[in-house]
């Protein structure tokens, strides 16, 4: 019964990290309707920096600091050299550029800092284990977790109670109404890859420290997962892809258990992903048919 | 010729035949696909377990294009749920699914792959030509599909489904046969991959190599059978071309497809498009 729980525990703590990178996603793709694939690159970028800093400086919290903050520059920077000047092709094109730009960036981490990845120097968090409920946790599952609440409640109050917020979800709901409003949508358009991309090296560094262990491919099947849970939650729904975060870190949690001798792990979320649209083709948060 | 020009020459045959065959569904119709390496990969990999039954090198063949073509028939009918992003996003899905299948089946090898396919009988110089001869043959049924009514409801479709449909055209069986069509040739190249390597893994298969043949297919010109052609050749080209800085091939991969995304979308074919215009003035 415990092993279920901890099973439980397990796939919260990746659902959470998904969550992180899923809503700078969704978040794009409801402004500019492209599918945002090198996020990726951004989430490994963060976890690169944060890896850097915290072994030069010494201090983990600042190395976590710096990487939110270098991403959030390295996000705008994207949106205004690769995809500003894209945006009235079709759809494809900027996905394709984005794909792109994943593998350089990924590539380009490979031969800045080595195939072998990068450790922290003394990372103590994942080796202290706590008991709670029955459950041994340790530090680094429980920093994910609640730096994933607590980012995930401001965002909502930020873009439910400030005038910017509100701003932001008039833009994405109608760009060009938003605008006669008086809504800065260029304005908006960086902040909102400033604020997703700061997210995604924020689960990129998590992620880092609880595994101890940062490589140039970190992103690469995380980007499509989180493509698979922007989809899942409805394309710029930003409740269905809290949900499907979730759903989907439970869901291969528990299926690597139970289906892992035919499936990989990452075969089982996709599958999820196809047995779900197939019967709910908006996903989950849609509302009106894709 | 020697050994290394007919290898070479056979991984542009059968890099021409998918670019070719995923333009049909994506550049045609307009269905885009980020899966096309599973089918390619069913091939191989049915090609090469028929082949270790003892059947005959035709009727492995022949076997390909018809498993492919099923499955391609299958997530076809997804297309016909699916739209636009969705239908890419569960595209990725399908290119997943098949090496994350492939990995955990100890009868397909697993991870180590199948190695020891039994020869085509044809010798490395037979099999390169008969790569190139279905490489030329795909060209030919792409451009007269093109011409043909057939092509001519692809393109209805690919340009606005609704209206396609308004207009009395049956849509969802023109989505169906871009699909069968498509990835029945990439079954094909997959097995005349199996008899050409005689080794395969399930890494051959995946979603690099997808996005891959997308981007010839982007990069060539969406819709342009020529450009698209031109594209699988020159992409195949480039990393033998620059085997001194192999190192590098990803890092080069990866600027190019962003640089020609920003600077010329419209790819090869639109360049040559907007350059026959400027030659003939205004």
């Amino acid at each position: 019964m415990l092993y279920y729980i901890d099973l439980a525990f397990n796939g919260l703590v990746f659902g959470c990290t998904y969550a992180l990178m899923a809503v700078g996603l969704t978040l794009v793709y409801g402004l500019l309707r492209i599918l945002h694939i090198a996020h990726a690159a951004v989430y490994a970028f963060g976890a690169y920096v944060a890896v850097i800093v915290a072994n030069d400086t010494g201090s983990i919290p600042l190395g976590v600091t710096t990487a939110t903050a270098a991403a959030a520059l390295l996000g705008m920077a994207i949106y205004r050299l690769v995809y500003q000047p894209l945006l009235d092709y079709p759809p494809y094109v900027p996905m394709i550029a984005s794909i792109g730009l994943l593998v350089f960036m990924e590539d380009g981490f490979r031969i800045a800092f080595g195939e072998q990845g990068l450790t922290f120097a003394s990372n103590p968090y994942p080796t202290q284990l706590h008991e709670f409920l029955g459950l041994t946790v340790n530090t680094a599952q429980i920093a994910i977790i609640v730096a994933a609440t607590v980012c995930l409640i401001l965002l909502a109050s930020f873009i439910t109670r400030t005038r910017i917020g509100v701003g932001w979800r008039a833009t994405v709901s109608d760009a060009r109404i938003a605008e006669s409003f008086g809504v800065d949508a260029v304005k908006v358009r960086y902040l909102n890859f400033a604020i997703g991309s700061a997210l995604a090296a924020l689960a990129g560094a998590l992620i880092g420290l609880l595994n101890n262990f940062v490589e140039p491919t970190m992103g690469f099947v995380v980007s499509y997962k989180a493509l698979a849970i922007i989809v899942l939650g409805g394309l710029g729904s930003l409740r269905g892809t809290l949900i499907a975060s979730l759903a989907l870190g439970l869901v291969e949690s528990y299926g690597t258990i139970f289906v892992g001798r035919f499936l990989d792990r990452d075969a089982i979320a996709f599958l999820f992903l196809i047995a779900v649209l197939l019967a709910r083709p908006q996903g989950i948060g849609g509302m009106k048919a894709a | 010729m020697s050994a290394y020009v007919t290898s070479v020459l056979a991984v542009i045959g059968i890099n021409v035949m998918l670019a070719v065959s995923l333009n049909m569904i994506t550049g045609f119709c307009g269905q885009f696909s980020l899966g096309h390496a599973a089918f390619y990969g069913a091939g191989a990999y049915g090609a090469a377990v028929l082949a270790a039954a003892d059947a005959s090198p035709p009727l492995c063949l022949l076997a390909e294009i018809l498993v492919a073509g099923l499955l391609g028939l299958i997530v076809g009918f997804a297309s016909l749920r699916l739209r636009h992003d969705f239908l890419a996003v569960t595209t990725i899905g399908v290119s997943f699914l098949f090496v994350g299948f492939v990995r955990k089946q100890s009868w397909l090898g697993a991870e180590m792959g199948i190695s020891k396919i039994p020869p085509s009988g044809l010798g490395p110089l037979g099999n390169t030509l008969l790569i190139v001869a279905c490489a030329v043959a795909t060209i030919a049924l792409s451009l007269y599909v093109n011409r043909s009514w057939m092509g001519f409801g692809f393109r209805a479709v690919g340009d606005d489904e609704d209206t396609a449909r308004t207009v009395g055209i049956p849509v969802s069986n023109y989505k169906l046969a871009a699909f069968t069509l498509g990835t029945g040739i990439a079954g094909l190249a997959g097995g005349l991959y199996a008899y050409f390597t005689q080794f395969i893994v399930p890494d051959s298969f995946g979603f690099i190599v997808s996005v891959a043949l997308m981007a010839m297919v982007v990069i060539g010109g969406s819709g342009s059978t020529l450009g698209v052609s031109a594209a699988a050749i020159i992409l195949t080209l480039l990393p033998e071309m620059f085997r001194f800085v192999n190192e590098y091939r990803l890092l080069i991969f990866g600027g190019l497809l962003v640089v020609v995304m920003r600077f010329a979308p419209g790819g090869l074919a639109g360049v040559a498009r907007a350059i026959l215009v400027k030659a003939r003035g205004p």
